[in-house]
């Protein structure tokens, strides 16, 4: 669940974002589109606690992020362009980490289901260095869920991602977000953030599509009643008007 | 108690990690060992007893090693964005803190337990010397302390490696002073209630320093 | 901002006044001091207020930085990262100030231009902390994380100035303690008579004046210099 209202931030005197409202319900999937600089990395930062509001309020689960951005934390999974991993430790050990941070319980059960998922089991003793670049993703997505988020955001996950791990990807997103059961486990019902460049694919992954230009959602339309090519059009239009 | 679970997290993580390479610490040991052997060659050259300025020879070296230990192991967590992923797990700030600047100090340690060895040996020192440990142990604890965090800020700064020893040495005076008067003391044989006041400022240092540092990290840390 | 004008005025010339009463009393009104060796010792001697002046400058200075850097993390507003820069450059001309005046004082009473006398090396390092200080702030380009970082330094190194200090107390030192126990090694102290004390008091003042005159125009050329930044901000296209 997560309520952005008239969010505003700036950096010195560069105003980024001029009042974005956005809403996500519980096992909703967003695509946020927008040209670069359009400042959708930055609004993440701010949604993922690790970059502060100029104005407005953004409320994840129901809590403040200004007021208590740590209990936020424990519910949120942020997956990034960068990998957030660390190449000297094995895909294990990485997870085992993060786990202790989030202080779960029966962690080792969870990160075997992880790398389960992940595909990753064969490699679970390698350095994360020899990784390919799907497979670093494939990992970070593994760390985001790990501590079972209600929350996931997702950074431009699929750039530089091959058809196979984007499918992959695909698969983790719709499992989180409760449009199918996974593995015969508890359906989960996350609210879901993602950004990507790729329009058609942020279409079919998602339920809603927002477009994010001039600092504002210029534009916000359920997945079900646009088509590709409408959306497309739309983008244009917006991307023209607004720069 | 959940923050102490995760220090010890973050702590072994980077020794973990630091094992595998051995960058820093590698880098931190053969800098130092360098160190007392030019200075060593320098100073023998125009001083009749070397053990005069071996005091001050070791605290240099370390020094000098521990900067380049602190600048590495917070450069590498910046330029990968590795921090980040502290920065979003549901830690206390401090806790980030009390990780690094543990890891930072065993990194040290670790290299001091070699170079000490070293440096007793080539300056002709006796060889038992416990009051030698206890200074090194809280001098590096001071370097540490307030190191940790200045590595923090000038991470995210241009001319990072130049910055650090500039910010970090003279706030530092107190216990590089302290240190090299202490460890006078203890290589000459000189009774520890002799240089009592040393010990009380080193002390005094380290505590007052870790609990700034305790209270500021926050702020060098947050967006 | 009228109003503010005036009495802006009416410090700088109160406070220039000031200094230059200052200026006779060190050098005219000030009877030379007993008990010095020589004349050049007896003339330098007089340079004494000054350095005393400087002390009081500096010392204005950075404990205006040390507050302010606390106001600052805990209010968040610009105004005291302003406050705190300005003081900080205050404080460090005042400190170089009494480096270069007490090494002046210092060639003729001791036969040294410098000497690694504790107090010295502590008035050497916090200057040094200060210098630091500027420099921080030139690397960070973000205004946010420059006021930031200055402020938790800021913090730092002033703390840190009495830990310097306490060194001192333990070892001999040939400065004269004017102030104080007589110390047995230090040479070129003299007594303080009621002419000198006067003197001496009234320089302080003075300094102290000039010092806090000073810090308010700094602020204000601070306060300048964001807005035309505001300005170009709002031009550029």
């Amino acid at each position: 669940m997560i309520e952005i209202r008239g969010l505003v931030k700036a950096f010195g005197r560069k105003v980024v974002l001029r009042g974005v409202d956005l809403s996500i319900e519980p096992g909703e999937a967003v695509v946020l589109f927008g040209p670069n600089g359009a400042g959708k990395t930055t609004l993440m930062r701010i949604v993922a606690t690790l970059s502060r509001p100029t104005a407005g309020t953004v409320r994840v689960g129901g809590i403040d992020l200004s007021y208590a951005p740590d209990a936020v934390r424990q519910q949120l999974g942020f997956v990034s362009h960068v990998p957030l991993l660390y190449e000297n430790l094995t895909a294990e050990e990485n997870l085992r980490f993060f786990g202790r941070l989030y202080g779960l319980s029966d962690l080792e059960t969870r990160i075997d289901a992880m790398l389960r998922q992940a595909g990753l089991v064969a490699r679970r003793h390698d350095l994360v260095r020899t990784f390919s670049r799907g497979m670093v993703q494939r990992l970070s997505i593994a760390r985001a869920l790990l501590a079972d988020p209600s929350v996931l955001l997702l950074d431009e996950p699929d750039t530089g991602l091959d058809q196979h791990a984007a499918a992959l990807l695909h698969r983790l997103i719709a499992q989180v977000a409760g449009a199918q059961g996974a593995e015969g486990s508890q359906v989960r019902r996350a609210s879901v953030l993602l950004t990507t460049h790729n329009l058609e694919r942020g279409w079919e992954w998602a339920d809603r599509v927002a477009i994010l230009a001039g600092g504002r959602i210029a534009f916000q339309a359920r997945c079900a009643d646009l088509t590709p090519t409408e959306l497309r059009e739309a983008y244009g239009r917006i991307v023209n008007e607004r720069g | 108690m959940r923050s102490l679970r995760q220090v010890a997290a973050i702590v072994w993580k980077d020794i973990v990690a630091e094992l595998r390479t051995k960058d820093i610490f590698s880098a931190m040991f053969v800098f130092a060992l360098l160190a007392i052997l030019i200075f060593e060659f320098a100073f023998d050259l125009r001083v009749d007893n070397v053990r005069e300025v071996a005091p001050g020879v070791l605290w240099v070296a370390i020094s000098f090693a521990g900067v380049l230990g602190l600048s590495r192991s917070f450069s590498l967590e910046k330029d990968k964005g590795s921090i980040e992923g502290l920065l979003l797990a549901p830690l206390d700030r401090s806790v980030i803190y009390f990780g690094k600047m543990l890891g930072n100090l065993s990194f040290m340690l670790a290299t001091e337990a070699l170079v000490v060895p070293l440096f007793i040996v080539l300056f002709n020192l006796p060889l038992y010397l416990p009051g030698l440990l206890l200074v090194v142990l809280l001098g590096t604890l001071g370097f540490a302390a307030v190191g940790t965090l200045f590595a923090a800020m000038t991470a995210n700064t241009r001319a990072r490696e130049v910055l650090l020893p500039i910010l970090l040495f003279p706030v530092l005076v107190p216990v590089l002073i302290s240190a090299v008067k202490l460890t006078g003391g203890f290589l000459d044989n000189i009774p520890l209630q002799e240089n009592i006041n040393w010990l009380r400022i080193l002390i005094v240092f380290d505590v007052v320093f870790l609990a700034i540092a305790y209270m500021t990290f926050d702020y060098v840390v947050e967006e | 901002m009228r109003s503010k004008w005036h009495w802006l005025i009416a410090l700088d010339i109160v406070a220039g006044l000031a200094m230059l009463g200052a200026v006779y009393m060190a050098l005219i009104f000030a009877p030379d001091a007993a008990n010095l060796a020589s004349e050049n010792e007896i003339k330098a001697q007089h340079i004494f207020y000054f350095h005393m002046g400087c002390n009081v400058g500096a010392a204005i200075g950075l404990f205006t930085n040390f507050i302010a850097s606390i106001l600052f993390l805990v209010t968040r507003q610009r105004l005291w990262d302003g406050i705190a820069v300005s003081a900080a450059e205050l404080g460090l001309a005042f400190g170089i100030g009494v480096l270069a005046s007490g090494s002046i004082w210092a060639r003729p009473t001791w036969n040294t231009w410098w000497t690694w006398d504790p107090r010295l090396t502590s008035a050497a390092v916090t200057v040094l902390i200060y210098v630091a200080y500027l420099m921080l702030r030139g690397a960070v380009e973000d205004p946010g994380r420059r006021a930031r970082f200055a402020a938790v330094y800021g913090i730092f190194g002033f703390v840190s100035v009495p830990i310097t200090f306490l060194s001192i107390r333990l070892w001999r030192t040939i400065h004269p303690v004017v102030f104080g126990a007589a110390n047995p090694d230090a040479r070129g102290g003299f007594a303080l008579g009621p002419n000198i004390r006067l003197a001496l008091m009234y320089s302080m003042a003075a300094f102290a004046l000039l010092a806090i005159t000073l810090l308010i125009h700094r602020v204000r050329l601070e306060r300048r210099r964001e807005e035309v930044e505001q300005l170009q901000e709002r031009l550029t296209p």
